[in-house]
């Protein structure tokens, strides 16, 4: 029942044509099913939508953001919101040192969390899939190399080994993409060898097998699509955790660099003016907890309805 | 028992040749000539150039350099600073005491409002005291504490004017430090005042570091002690009469306790990552800023030496927990 998202779920709702009332296909009702299940949790909802939200101001950035997200004004520096006393309309959430936008460079900054997401996401997921399919699947000495070297990445605590990697790599927001996905990969291939390894044994593979199924295609089309589920929610939890390492990562000077308008880089510039201008701090942090937050509690949510050991707990 | 033991430790090993080989590796891939990075902006001429390889063993094979790098290792060599030419592992030890006051505290913090949370959230299952604690612990969860720190710095230090910005102790005390800790220390010193400035050093920095740990332990508490709950013999106590409080905080939590054993000693790991960005914003002079100040210095050798060492306590802090976890779970052992 797990090979889906939150997204093709949410299609699978209201669109009910008659002939599909006649005879629903089995993929059908398992949409129905999960997202029974992943609505019953309203929190999970409620992050979905955020999350939508979060999306759509990503998209729209250069239609609804005010100003140039790097476009200063030294008429207007440290300018405060425009609810306390000096603030202006024109700059709705203030400016920052050097007189940028804090609201357009707020919603710029989404494009940037999102596809750091995105990408690090599909990469650790796929590598980590591939690993771990070759893994399980072949086991014997080839399996306990792949183990023992994601125990030795798995040793490092993460942002020390992302930051570690980034100082030889350079510093740069490709680096740090690069060193978050391999960080995060091994939850991956630990995830998907276990899985691969409960399945292999299992009838339906076997039936391929007699079949005449060559091992690639035993791997991936008939092994992989019943290991998603955990998959699924790990690489939701991986998403939010690569937005917060890659904010922490720009917040040491590792990350994105100035002037991109990436939330973590915002607070590392805005730092020493803490103390006098606390709209400079407060908004780039929320922005960062607002999306982690979202997309944890959807993360909540995909694990109650994808995991059935985990449900109504 | 013994058994148990060594199938523990012989698992690290692989773990630490391969940490050992990420660490001797990190050196190798950095940009650039490795005599040209220690000898700064100095121009090095072709023959002084190979003699400096040739000292520092780079015209060797690469299998034979890292074993004498291992072999240093083993005699606790773990390379010299460019930029203080003292020891890496005696810096290290030097600051670490830093680093582990704050850990402890930390740890003290989160478990010790994790566990009774998740617990009376079990309990209370559904109620508002329920929702409230696990909303609040998805936030933390959720919660970039660098920027967490920022925040209580506003309002505390800038705002109310409580606690100081940085540092472990006011500049106004000076005393030795015999034992590393400054709680510790500072009330040996018999100097009035001193033991007060030490706190209120170090408790907001405890607070954003306890921030996560606090969070997931408060989640695994309550999952662990609902499935606990659910369990037959947790029915049986309340059948045969016995007080709530005696089911709930005898029969039921011992058990509970048992994968929050793990998940604490899991956050070790949470709290090193979670120590370097602490650390950076509260000027804290322990491990973590000194690995990201190193990275700035590049202070290549101390980067290398600290991520080993740390990897090392991490591994070891793991250890103890999976022999913790035997102990006090004899299933486990049997296996």
């Amino acid at each position: 029942m797990s090979h889906i998202s939150a997204q093709e779920a949410e299609e699978g709702v209201g669109a009910d044509g008659p002939d599909h009332r006649v005879k629903k296909s089995a993929r059908r009702q398992m949409l129905e099913e999960f997202w029974f299940y992943f609505a019953e949790n309203k929190g999970a909802v409620l992050g979905l939508v955020v999350f939508g939200l979060i999306v759509l101001t990503a998209i729209a950035a250069p239609l609804l953001a005010p100003h140039s997200p790097i476009a200063t004004n030294n008429q207007a520096q440290l300018l405060p919101p425009v609810w306390q006393d000096g603030g202006s309309w024109n700059y709705i959430l203030g400016t920052d040192a050097i007189g940028r936008d804090m609201l357009s460079r707020l919603l710029f900054g989404a494009q940037y969390s999102l596809f750091i997401g995105v990408i690090v996401v599909v990469v650790a997921v796929s590598v980590g899939i591939a690993v771990g399919l070759v893994a399980g699947y072949f086991g014997g000495w080839l399996d306990t190399v792949i183990m023992r070297v994601m125990d030795v990445i798995l040793a490092f605590p993460s942002l020390l080994l992302a930051l570690v990697l980034v100082a030889v790599l350079g510093p740069g927001l490709t680096n740090a993409m690069i060193a978050i996905a391999l960080v995060l990969q091994p939850h991956f291939v630990r995830l998907t060898r276990a899985s691969v390894m409960a399945e292999k044994r299992r009838e339906y593979v076997t039936a391929a097998k007699v079949v005449g199924a060559g091992p690639l295609r035993l791997m991936v089309v008939t092994i992989l699509p019943n290991c998603l589920g955990p998959l699924i929610v790990q690489a939701t939890l991986s998403f939010s955790n690569a937005i917060l390492d890659a904010a922490a990562l720009g917040f040491l000077g590792m990350g994105a660099q100035p002037p991109t308008p990436e939330w973590g880089t915002m607070l590392a510039e805005a730092r020493e003016f803490i103390l006098r201008a606390w709209w400079v701090v407060t908004f780039p942090g929320l922005a960062i907890l607002v999306t982690v937050l979202a997309i944890n509690l959807v993360g909540d949510g995909l694990r109650d309805a994808l995991d059935p050991k985990m449900k109504r707990s | 028992m013994q058994r148990f033991l060594l199938s523990r430790i012989a698992v690290l090993i692989p773990t630490f040749i391969g940490v050992s080989i990420v660490a001797f590796a990190f050196i190798r891939l950095l940009p650039g000539d490795p005599v040209q990075m220690l000898a700064g902006e100095r121009v090095v001429s072709p023959e002084r150039h190979a003699a400096i390889m040739h000292q520092l063993g780079f015209d060797r094979p690469l299998v034979m350099q890292y074993l004498s790098y291992l072999w240093g290792l083993l005699q606790g060599d773990f390379g010299t600073s460019i930029v203080t030419k003292r020891g890496v592992a005696g810096e290290f030890f030097t600051l670490f005491p830093a680093t582990l006051e704050l850990s402890l505290c930390a740890i003290v913090i989160a478990v010790a409002l994790g566990v009774p949370a998740g617990v009376f959230a079990a309990v209370k299952r559904g109620s508002w005291f329920d929702q409230t604690v696990m909303g609040a612990a998805l936030v933390g969860y959720s919660m970039p504490i660098f920027w967490w720190g920022l925040l209580l710095i506003i309002l505390f230090s800038g705002v109310l004017q409580w606690t100081p910005v940085s540092g472990r102790i006011s500049l106004l005390y000076y005393f030795p430090q015999a034992t590393g800790f400054m709680l510790i220390d500072s009330l040996l010193s018999d100097q009035k005042g001193a033991f007060g400035s030490a706190v209120s050093h170090l408790i907001l920095p405890s607070i954003v570091l306890a921030t996560i740990p606090l969070a997931v332990i408060a989640r695994q508490t309550r999952s662990a002690m609902l499935e606990v709950l659910g369990e037959d013999y947790v029915r049986t106590a309340k059948a045969k009469g016995l007080p709530r409080s005696r089911v709930v905080g005898v029969h039921a939590l011992r058990n509970a306790l048992i994968p929050v054993v793990t998940t604490i000693g899991l956050q070790v790991g949470v709290l090193m990552a979670g120590a370097i960005l602490t650390e950076s914003i509260f000027s804290w002079p322990g491990i973590g800023k000194w690995m990201v100040d190193s990275v700035f210095r590049r202070d290549y050798p101390v980067v290398q030496g600290g991520l080993l060492l740390i990897a090392m306590i991490i591994m070891f802090v793991n250890l103890a927990v999976d022999i913790l976890y035997g102990v006090i779970n004899p299933r486990v052992r049997a296996r």
